[in-house]
C-alpha cells in the first residue's frame, strides 16, 4: 500500500495566482494605504490591549494603563474557580467535534462517492440547513430535552451542539472529498477491500486535511458555545468557560477585573492556538465563499 | 417493449445503483439530524401555537391555543421594536459595516508592506477567533465609564452601553465579525487573474478605474454570497448582545434572538417565545433559500 502515499492529498489552497502588481511602496498611495492599515490595526488592537494589560495588572480596573506587573491574577482565578470550567468546555468541544466530524465523514463520503437517489436535493437541503439560525430552535429543543429528561447533562448538550454543526460540516467535507481522485478507492475495491476498510485505510488518509478543517471548525464553535449550554445545562458543576465568564460579569457587584481578564485570556488561548496551527488549510477553507459557487 | 427487455435481461449493469451499504452509512447521520435538527423545527411549528410555560399554571397543563399567540404578536410593540433593532443590527453592522470594512481591508492588504499586512491580519482575525463571550467582555470593559473608549473620546464618565447602546453593540459586532468578510474577499481577490489587471494597466487605465471597472465587478458574485452569509450569521447573533446589555437598557438593544430568550426563559413564556422564534426561522429560511439559489451550481 506504499504507493498510496505518493499522491499528495489535494489541499484547499487558492488556485489562482497571487496578484503581484509592482507598485512603488513609497508612492503617496502606498503611504496612504499603509497608514490606513496601521490606523485600522490600532483600532482593532485597542480593545484587546486592555485585556492583556489588565490580566497582568495587580490593581486593574476599566482604564487602560501600564500594569503593576503580577501573575497573581492567573493564580487566584485558577485556585478560586479551579479548572472545572476548562474541563467542561473541553468535554463539550471534544464530544461535539468527534460526533459531528465522524457523522459528517460518513455522510459526506457516501454523498460524494455513491449513487444516492435525489443526491442533489439532499445536498441543497444540507446547505439550506447550515444557513438556518440554530439558536432559534432553542425553545423547542429545551422542551424536547425536558420531556426526555435530557436536561442538565454535558453529554446531551454536546449532542445538540453536534447536530447544529453537522450540516455545515457535511457540506465542507463533501466538497473536499469530491476533489479527491476516485481511482485509488476503485483500485482498493478491486483488490477486495470492504467499504469500511476503504473508508478507513484509503479515504481517511487522503481527506485528513479536510477532516482537520472540519474538526477544528467544530471545536472552535463548540468551545465558544454559550447559549446552548446556558439553556440546556443548568447544573453549576457543568458550567463551561463561556458561561463562567458571563456569570462573572453578570454578578454585577464587585468585579475582579484582573482575574476575569486573566481567565478570559486563558480561555481564549486554546482556540487561538488551534486556529494558528491550521490557518494555512483554513484560509483555503474560506474559498468556501467562492467554492460554493463551484 | 423496453420494460419487457429489462425484465428479461435483469438490471442494467452500467447504471449506478443505490447500494445497501450506502443506506447503512447514511442512516446514523440522517437519523441524528432528523431527531435533533428537523425535530425541533417541526416541534416549533406546534409549540408556537400553545400556551406552554416554563414555570406557572401552564407548565404542566398546556394546550393548543390556535391564533392566540400570533394575535398577541401583532399587538406586541416590543416585538416590532425588536424587528426594527434586528434590521438595524443586521444591515448596519453586518451587511454594510462588516462587508465594507472587510472588503476595504482585503483590497488595502494587497498593496501593503508585509509586516503591516501580517499584523493587521492577525489582529482582525484574533477578534473573530476568540470566543464570542470574551469579545463581549472586552467590549464591556472598553465602553465602561473610565474605559478606553471614554479616554479616547474625552468623556471618561460616560458608560457607552447606556448612552449609546445600539451603536456600541453594533460597533462591537463590526469589530468581531469583519474577519469573516475579509477572509472571503481576500480569497476571491487571489482568484482574479492578474492578466486582466495587467492588460488594463497597459491600456493606461488609472488605479481607480481598474478597481471600479475590473476588480469590483469581478467580485460581484462573492459580494452577493458574502452579504447573504453575513446576514445569516448576524441575524441569529445572541451571545454578544446578551452578554453586553441583555437587551437593555429599556429594550434599546432587544434584537429578536435576545427577545426570544427573554420571553422564553426570563418570563417563562415558552409557547410565545416559540412563536417569535418561528418568525426568525421563517426569515432565516428565506435567506438560506436565497443563498442556496445563488450557489446552486455547486451541488
Amino acid at each position: 500500500m506504499r504507493f498510496l502515499n505518493r499522491k499528495a492529498p489535494p489541499t484547499l489552497q487558492p488556485t489562482g495566482p497571487l496578484i503581484v502588481v509592482d507598485y512603488p511602496r513609497l508612492s503617496p498611495t502606498g503611504i496612504a494605504t499603509n497608514t490606513t492599515l496601521v490606523i485600522v490595526g490600532v483600532a482593532f488592537a485597542l480593545p484587546l490591549l486592555w485585556l492583556v494589560l489588565a490580566a497582568v495588572d495587580k490593581n486593574a480596573d476599566w482604564s487602560i494603563r501600564l500594569p503593576n506587573l503580577t501573575i497573581e491574577n492567573f493564580r487566584a482565578v485558577l485556585t478560586a474557580h479551579g479548572l472545572q470550567p476548562f474541563v467542561n468546555s473541553l468535554y463539550l468541544a471534544l464530544v461535539t467535534t468527534v460526533v459531528a466530524t465522524g457523522l459528517a465523514l460518513l455522510s459526506a463520503y457516501t454523498l460524494s462517492r455513491r449513487h444516492v437517489p435525489g443526491k442533489r436535493t439532499v445536498m441543497l437541503l444540507v446547505l439550506f440547513a447550515s444557513g438556518l439560525p440554530v439558536t432559534m430552535m432553542l425553545v423547542p429543543i429545551y422542551q424536547i430535552y425536558a420531556t426526555l429528561h435530557w436536561l442538565d447533562s454535558r453529554f446531551t448538550t454536546s449532542l445538540f451542539l453536534a447536530a447544529s454543526a453537522l450540516p455545515f460540516a457535511i457540506w465542507l467535507l463533501k466538497n473536499y472529498i469530491d476533489a479527491v481522485p476516485m481511482e485509488l478507492e476503485e483500485a482498493a475495491g478491486i483488490e477486495g477491500a470492504g467499504t469500511l476498510r476503504v473508508l478507513l485505510h484509503v479515504v481517511l488518509p487522503l481527506v485528513l486535511p479536510g477532516l482537520a478543517v472540519a474538526a477544528v471548525f467544530n471545536f472552535i464553535s463548540a468551545w465558544g458555545a454559550f447559549v446552548v449550554p446556558l439553556v440546556l445545562d443548568a447544573n453549576p458543576d457543568d458550567q463551561p468557560g463561556t458561561v463562567a465568564i458571563y456569570q462573572f460579569l453578570g454578578s454585577h457587584g464587585y468585579i475582579q477585573f484582573g482575574q476575569l481578564a486573566a481567565f478570559s485570556l486563558l480561555f481564549s488561548l486554546p482556540v487561538v492556538v488551534l486556529y494558528l496551527l491550521i490557518a494555512r488549510i483554513f484560509r483555503g477553507g474560506f474559498a468556501f465563499g467562492g467554492g460554493v459557487r463551484g | 417493449m423496453g420494460s419487457d427487455t429489462r425484465f428479461q435481461l435483469g438490471h442494467r449493469q452500467d447504471k449506478p445503483r443505490f447500494e445497501l451499504s450506502s443506506a447503512a452509512l447514511l442512516a446514523l447521520p440522517g437519523g441524528f439530524l432528523f431527531f435533533l435538527f428537523v425535530g425541533p423545527i417541526v416541534y416549533a411549528l406546534f409549540l408556537g401555537f400553545t400556551n406552554l410555560q416554563l414555570i406557572g399554571p401552564h407548565a404542566q397543563r398546556w394546550w393548543f391555543t390556535g391564533l392566540a399567540n400570533p394575535t398577541r404578536l401583532m399587538h406586541d410593540t416590543v416585538f416590532f421594536t425588536s424587528v426594527k433593532l434586528t434590521l438595524i443590527f443586521v444591515v448596519g453592522s453586518g451587511m454594510v459595516g462588516q462587508t465594507l470594512v472587510g472588503l476595504a481591508l482585503a483590497l488595502l492588504m494587497r498593496r501593503s508592506l508585509m509586516p503591516i499586512r501580517l499584523s493587521v491580519g492577525v489582529l482582525v482575525v484574533a477578534a473573530w477567533v476568540i470566543p464570542e463571550v470574551t469579545a463581549a467582555f472586552v467590549w464591556y470593559a472598553f465602553s465602561q465609564a473610565g474605559g478606553t473608549l471614554g479616554i479616547l473620546t474625552r468623556s471618561p464618565h460616560t458608560n457607552f452601553l447606556f448612552s449609546a447602546p445600539m451603536t456600541t453593540v453594533s460597533v462591537a459586532n463590526l469589530w468581531r465579525g469583519t474577519a469573516f468578510s475579509m477572509l472571503v474577499f481576500s480569497a476571491a481577490l487571489r482568484n482574479i487573474p492578474s492578466e486582466v489587471l495587467e492588460a488594463a494597466d497597459v491600456e493606461g487605465a488609472s488605479r481607480f478605474r481598474r478597481l471600479w471597472s475590473i476588480t469590483l465587478p469581478l467580485l460581484g458574485p462573492t459580494l452577493v454570497t458574502n452579504l447573504l452569509l453575513v446576514t445569516i450569521l448576524n441575524l441569529s447573533d445572541f451571545t454578544l448582545i446578551y452578554t453586553l446589555t441583555q437587551g437593555g437598557p429599556g429594550n434599546s438593544t432587544m434584537t429578536l434572538p435576545v427577545y426570544i430568550y427573554q420571553e422564553a426563559f426570563n418570563y417563562y413564556e415558552l409557547g410565545y417565545g416559540t412563536t417569535i422564534s418561528l418568525v426568525l426561522i421563517l426569515i432565516g429560511a428565506a435567506l438560506s433559500l436565497l443563498f442556496v439559489r445563488t450557489s446552486r451550481s455547486a451541488a
